[in-house]
């Protein structure tokens, strides 16, 4: 944190003399990253002194592994709240995903014919509440939170129960392993969740949709004036969102080789404050996919160490993340306040 | 510039744009030719952000043609107004400040190849462009790290890459200095000679003599008239726009000269001494008197607003006494100085003064009522009473208390903000561009209230950028330069405008002004 106190209040004082001279700031906009990269690093190397096996290559693989259902969802999160705007549905999303999946493949439908299906329909529902959104001008707290509980109510009403899967492809994707050293050896699930993260980055950085994105979260009234296709592009965010939670809830019932209805509740607030800690401002308009993984490996780590010390309360998972959330939201009030 | 031979590139005939309740455009012709920069002139609520917006396509029309290049044309929304060669910059720069300025420039119409976007062009390629603008700065920093001035001119060359046709410049000079002014007219000038049709909006008549070819003049929503800018005196001009005798404007100048002498012999209400703050104002001494106005003369940046907002107590100061009555006091908050009757009418109407959405009645009621606390709501009979009274005193337009504020005007608006902090009989007011983007009419009037308020006993702080303004209305000025109040002057004879730009352009600090 010491970061941001090193922020030499001298060049601000400059700019105020000569308003014309820019500003120079340095870094402003990685601030946040940085200060979560920071935290992570203080976490692990605590954790390999503390710990014996905590240097294991392994430690770090597994954290996506573990947490490749979140950071999946996170992703599409990411593209929301960079416009501005919020997802509350995306757990309630994969609860849907999880538990058609599995009556699909339990009736025996061709796992080819059901996964698009599934993360079609995630799709689907995420550009629905996009045109709500944006076409009635709903606030997207509303029109998610109205989807949350669609979603939900449908998977509840499919079925109550935990549904097994044994369906042939599923089963090989849960047992397989792809190794990556002598020792090492991961997941397809966390292979396709760093894929999302990949991928959503040159999205962002490199095509005009992910420039959009950022155009709306700036001003989206700007971005009209400019002749940027906001409708487009705001529907498409949380079509990006559904998506991923579908896809969220896809690498669950492949983890865990079942579907449960009341899966993936609190998923959406787990992947929002991930967001936050990891720099992306909820007003819109600033952060990074990387900083979303970021956030998502302080997750995890946290729950790692929890794990390593074996007399701690899973519930002191929570207690960080609470306390870590303040503090960045500090942050990023203190870092914004700079950089009017 | 004679009578264009060439064919206009844009004809509008008959415009007509109705809103509930009001005719905003009523039947009106506009014509613009290649190659010349064309004024727009009228009051506040006159119809130009409505023919504006008509013309980018942000409202539809009920009636009447455009033709663009000939061709009859329906533009149906900003992205449509751009591929037909019609680009905007509006009075609030419309870019995205989170966005790096090559980014502003190209963003929608990045170069790329395979959907990839290449960087390295527009980064070269905006460079090029700001460079053709006399600008060099870097572009790969985000907007925000520029001020306002820079970011229109990142604005207009945005505009002007992406359509040579016609380009439209709404109110671009509000909040420029004069030596930014300077360079958006040599840019407009270059453009111009390219062939470009630019329609120009701007309240500073000066501006409009300097800069364009011919004007068009509307009022009330009505085509008034086309004239060549050379031929049409600027006193008849005026009149056209406000449609009656500039008697209002004159009238005041005598009042103000007359009220000028008094106030030495006043009780002050507020003593500043060595009040500061870091990175704000440098410690200054300033004493206000009773029935006094204080001008605050400067520069864009010179440190005005932040003076003031200390005085209020919207930022807090770090160093220096304050007294009020001569008692000492320390402004933490706003509501202290509220309870020792100091009011602050703020730079930002649309953002830190007015509430759009609710009426004229309640935005002027605001103040008073958070100052008895919202536990003793004011009476609504009470409430219309004084409404009334403000709205035909200050002639606010329409006279409608119940209509939601964001349909008004800006001088209206304006007139809405001063009303609130009006009724709560402050002693002290401080007003920070009160008349900033404002028209001609609604100016002399809000000059001649705070006149009038000064010679009533009230103490008014003037905010302006505008020096003619602050000498005609202030006994005594203080000069403002690079965040330090630099020289008191009391105002008389041998103080004008040319002797405060020299204090400004020589930045001598007289004694005893700062610590």
């Amino acid at each position: 944190m010491t970061t941001i106190d090193a922020t030499p209040p001298s060049t601000n004082q400059k700019a105020a003399v000569n308003p014309r001279r820019r500003v120079y700031r340095p870094n402003t906009k990685y601030i946040p990253i940085l200060a979560t990269l920071a935290l992570l690093i203080v976490m692990y190397v605590s954790g390999i002194a503390n710990y014996r096996n905590f240097d294991q290559p392994s430690v770090v693989v597994n954290l996506f592994r573990d947490n490749a259902v979140l950071l999946v969802v996170t992703v599409g999160m990411t593209f929301v709240i960079l416009t501005g705007g919020i997802d509350l549905s995306v757990g309630a999303v994969i609860s849907l995903t999880t538990t058609l999946t599995a009556t699909l493949l339990q009736g025996g439908w061709p796992p080819l014919l059901v996964l698009p299906l599934v993360l079609l329909l995630g799709a689907l529902l995420g550009a629905g509440m996009g045109a709500v959104i944006h076409y009635f001008k709903v606030e997207p707290f509303i029109a998610t939170l109205a989807g949350l509980f669609l979603a939900r109510g449908l998977a509840l009403f499919i079925n109550q129960e935990s549904i097994p899967i044994r369906d042939k492809l599923w089963t090989t994707l849960s047992d397989m392993r792809i190794p990556l050293g002598e020792h090492t050896r991961t997941t397809p699930t966390a292979v396709v969740a760093l894929s999302a993260v990949l991928i959503a980055a040159a999205v962002l950085a490199w095509t005009r949709f992910g420039r959009n994105v950022y155009a709306i979260g700036g001003s989206a009234d700007s971005a009209l004036l400019m002749g940027l296709p906001v409708a487009r592009t705001r529907i498409a965010v949380y079509t990006v969102s559904g998506f991923c939670a579908a896809l969220g809830g896809v690498l669950y019932t492949i983890n865990s080789t079942s579907g449960h209805a009341l899966q993936g509740s609190g998923t959406e607030l787990d992947a929002i404050a991930s967001c936050v800690i990891g720099g992306v401002l909820l007003t819109g308009g600033a952060g990074y996919v990387f900083g979303s993984l970021l956030g998502v490996l302080v997750y995890g780590m946290i729950g790692t160490i929890i794990n390593f010390q074996g007399d701690l309360n899973s519930a002191w998972t929570r207690i960080v993340v609470g306390i870590l959330l303040f503090g960045f939201i500090l942050l990023q009030r203190l870092v914004t306040r700079r950089a009017r | 510039m004679g009578e264009p031979t060439t064919k206009p590139v844009l004809e509008m005939t008959g415009i007509r744009k109705v809103f509930p309740g009001v005719v905003a455009l009523d039947g009106v012709d506009f014509r613009l030719f290649p190659g010349e920069v064309h004024a727009l002139m009228g009051e506040n609520g006159a119809g130009k952000s409505t023919l504006i917006k008509v013309l980018t396509g942000v409202y539809d029309i009920d009636g009447g043609d455009i033709l663009l290049g000939g061709d009859e044309v329906h533009i149906a929304g900003p992205l449509a107004a751009q591929k037909a060669g019609i680009s905007t910059v509006y009075q609030e720069v419309n870019l995205c400040t989170n966005l790096t300025v090559a980014e502003n420039i190209f963003i929608g119409r990045e170069p790329r190849t395979f959907g990839k976007i290449r960087w390295g062009v527009i980064r070269k390629r905006a460079a090029e462009l700001l460079e053709r603008l006399d600008l060099n700065i870097d572009v790969s920093a985000p907007l925000s790290t520029y001020s306002l001035a820079i970011q229109q001119m990142v604005a207009i060359a945005r505009a002007v890459d992406i359509s040579a046709r016609v380009v439209i410049l709404d109110e671009p000079t509000s909040s420029l200095d004069a030596s930014e002014v300077e360079q958006l007219f040599r840019v407009m000038r270059r453009l111009k000679a390219d062939g470009v049709a630019i329609l120009f909006v701007s309240h500073f008549l000066d501006q409009i003599y300097e800069i364009s070819d011919r004007l068009t003049v509307l009022r009330n929503g009505q085509l008034i008239g086309e004239y060549r800018t050379a031929e049409l005196p600027q006193v008849q001009l005026v009149e056209k726009m406000i449609g009656k005798e500039l008697a209002t404007l004159e009238g005041l100048e005598d009042k103000a000269l007359r009220s000028r002498t008094k106030s030495a012999a006043a009780e002050p209400i507020l003593q500043a001494k060595g009040v500061g703050r870091t990175g704000a104002i440098a410690p200054f001494d300033l004493t206000i008197h009773r029935g006094e106005v204080v001008g605050l003369a400067g520069l864009l940046g010179s440190g005005r607003t932040e003076l003031a907002r200390l005085l209020f107590g919207a930022d807090k100061a770090d160093t220096g006494e304050l007294s009020i009555d001569g008692k000492p006091v320390t402004l933490r908050d706003p509501q202290v100085a509220m309870r020792r009757g100091i009011a602050f009418s703020s730079e930002n109407r649309r953002t830190e003064g007015i509430i759009g959405d609710l009426s004229v009645r309640e935005n002027i009621i605001l103040a008073l009522q958070a100052a008895r606390g919202w536990t003793r709501p004011i009476p609504r009979r009470k409430q219309d009473e004084i409404v009334e009274k403000y709205i035909k005193a200050l002639q606010i337009r329409p006279a409608d208390p119940e209509r939601p504020v964001r349909n008004l005007s800006g001088g209206n608006q304006q007139k809405v903000l001063l009303a609130r902090w009006l009724i709560t009989e402050p002693r002290l007011l401080i007003i920070d561009e009160p008349t900033r983007g404002i028209d001609v009419g609604a100016k002399a009037e809000i000059q001649k209230l705070v006149a009038e308020l000064s010679d009533g006993g009230m103490a008014v702080l003037f905010v302006s950028a505008e020096l003619e303004e602050v000498l005609r209305l202030s006994h005594k000025i203080a000069v403002l330069r690079d965040r330090r109040l630099i020289e008191e002057l009391d105002n008389g004879a041998g103080v004008d405008a040319e002797r405060i730009m020299q204090t400004i352009a020589s930045g001598q600090t007289a004694s005893g002004a700062t610590s």
